[in-house]
């Protein structure tokens, strides 16, 4: 027992523990998406856990009560463990999800993860149309493989997701990427807009959508919700607009170390995957018990609770629905990681979502956009 | 969406895992990165949901199991329907 941790035992007695436990397996991705959740500085950052690191960390984790356990990247498929994790996993009793690229998967891949228990596979997709597709994701060859392992996928009986990032290159094409869905079987389709925090900051003038097109996705997505219902499909349509056209911010993962919990590849536990550029020291798994990093590290509890909140949170009557926003969102854009979350119409720095906003209806069509990948990350970890 | 007959045999949907959370003290349906906690009626109940059972034969398993509980016929058949509508079990 570490020596502070009956003091913030005993005043948090009600913490409920980490539901959800996000297991960043590697930072190397063969893709380049230029709205990658990864640092800007991955390439900077130390060597991956092992097997038997990880797995201790997901056997903590469960005894703690994580029931969920996503295994991520970068593409972790890349990890020739994974099949090893993921039976793991599965004997401890985790609903297993495989987030991926579809990158370096192929059938007898799938059919070995379903012998080792894997629950549930989701592939992203950047476009529903191939030279979109590719161009974003930096491979001539990605859509192919992507269609083709999403049959695969559903052939082999799993439940699956799939999951279209959206901004201003590909929302017009809604309806196409629902019709897709539809064709490939999917249970679930996350439409879900980009959010704004590290490569995808980086390239917010390309990405960020209009108004106009966010609205007419929402509408055209309602639409289809609507006849897929009446035919009796149950696919479910879930759309995730970008938090710059509300008035008041998102409550930021449901609340700062309430369910969520990441490791990274180097075992750096953050409370959600854009933490790590806040300058908060995140405790590393390799120095600490999961228990202690959940319950008693600094950087698990600076956000808990709102005695850290500034005005205009802190005399706020709707502080509960929010908690502030966004802590990294703050930081970004406020320069001040305890301030409002300025997408906050009470935010003193409202005005940058609302000029983001305004750039949007007048950005050019070949606005340059910076690719998520090695070269280009190493510039980030130079400073 | 009408009750379920005593007949039908109803199963999980595929998309669902159902099983004990120790650290929520409750049954759960786990599916892709979410959890529907259950209270205790709906867990007994979907604890002999096997694509074995029909509802005759879930119906007197739990009244044995739960004798001074009388009569639960139509209460487990409310319940099957509910979980049907919300894509929980399907019936052959």
């Amino acid at each position: 027992m570490n020596k502070t941790g009956s003091a913030s035992t005993d005043a948090m007695p009600s913490q409920s523990p980490p539901l959800w436990l996000l297991a960043e397996l590697t930072y190397k991705c063969p893709l380049q998406c230029p709205y990658c959740s990864n640092p800007l500085d991955f390439a900077d950052h130390g060597e991956e856990l092992t097997t038997d690191q990880w797995i201790d960390v997901f056997r903590q984790a469960r005894k703690m009560g994580a029931a969920q356990l996503g295994f991520s990247g970068g593409e972790p498929l890349v990890r020739r463990d994974l099949e090893q994790l993921v039976a793991e996993a599965r004997k401890l009793g985790y609903y297993t999800n495989l987030i991926t690229s579809g990158i370096g998967l192929n059938a007898d891949r799938i059919a070995a993860f379903r012998e080792a228990g894997l629950d549930h596979i989701q592939i992203s997709f950047q476009a529903s149309d191939e030279t979109v597709n590719n161009m974003l994701a930096g491979s001539s060859k990605a859509f192919e493989q992507k269609l083709k392992m999403a049959r695969e996928v559903k052939a082999q009986g799993y439940p699956m997701v799939l999951n279209f990032v959206t901004h201003r290159h590909n929302i017009d094409r809604i309806d196409r990427i629902i019709e897709l869905c539809v064709e490939l079987e999917a249970d679930y389709v996350e439409l879900a807009t980009c959010q704004y925090y590290g490569w995808a900051h980086e390239n917010r003038e390309a990405l960020l959508p209009t108004k106009g097109q966010l609205e007419r996705a929402e509408r055209i997505t309602n639409e289809y919700r609507e006849k897929l219902a009446k035919e009796g499909n149950p696919i479910k349509l879930i759309f995730v607009t970008p938090d710059y056209y509300e008035e008041r911010p998102k409550k930021c993962m449901n609340g700062w170390g309430e369910i969520f919990l990441t490791v990274t590849p180097d075992g750096t536990a953050l409370p959600c995957h854009s933490a790590r550029m806040l300058p908060i020291e995140f405790p590393n798994v390799k120095d600490n018990s999961l228990q202690h990093i959940w319950h008693d590290s600094f950087g698990f509890n600076h956000f808990r609770g709102d005695d850290w909140m500034q005005e205009p949170c802190r005399s706020c009557d709707e502080k509960e629905n929010d908690l502030g926003g966004c802590r990294c969102q703050a930081y970004l854009l406020a320069g001040d990681m305890n301030a409002a979350d300025p997408v906050c119409s009470k935010s003193p720095h409202h005005q940058k979502i609302l000029d983001a906003r305004e750039a949007a209806e007048h950005v050019a069509d070949d606005t340059p956009i910076t690719f998520r990948n090695e070269r280009n990350s190493r510039v980030f970890a130079r400073g | 969406m009408s009750k379920p007959e005593l007949e039908q045999t109803p199963s999980l949907n595929a998309m669902f895992r159902f099983q004990w959370e120790e650290a929520q003290n409750c049954h759960v349906l786990l599916y892709p990165e979410g959890m529907i906690k259950l209270n205790d009626s709906a867990g007994a109940i979907l604890a002999e949901v096997d694509g074995e059972q029909d509802c005759a034969a879930i119906i007197r398993s739990l009244e044995a199991r739960f004798p001074e509980a009388g009569e639960l016929g139509p209460d487990v058949l409310e319940f099957l329907e509910v979980a049907r509508e919300q894509n929980w079990i399907r019936f052959n």
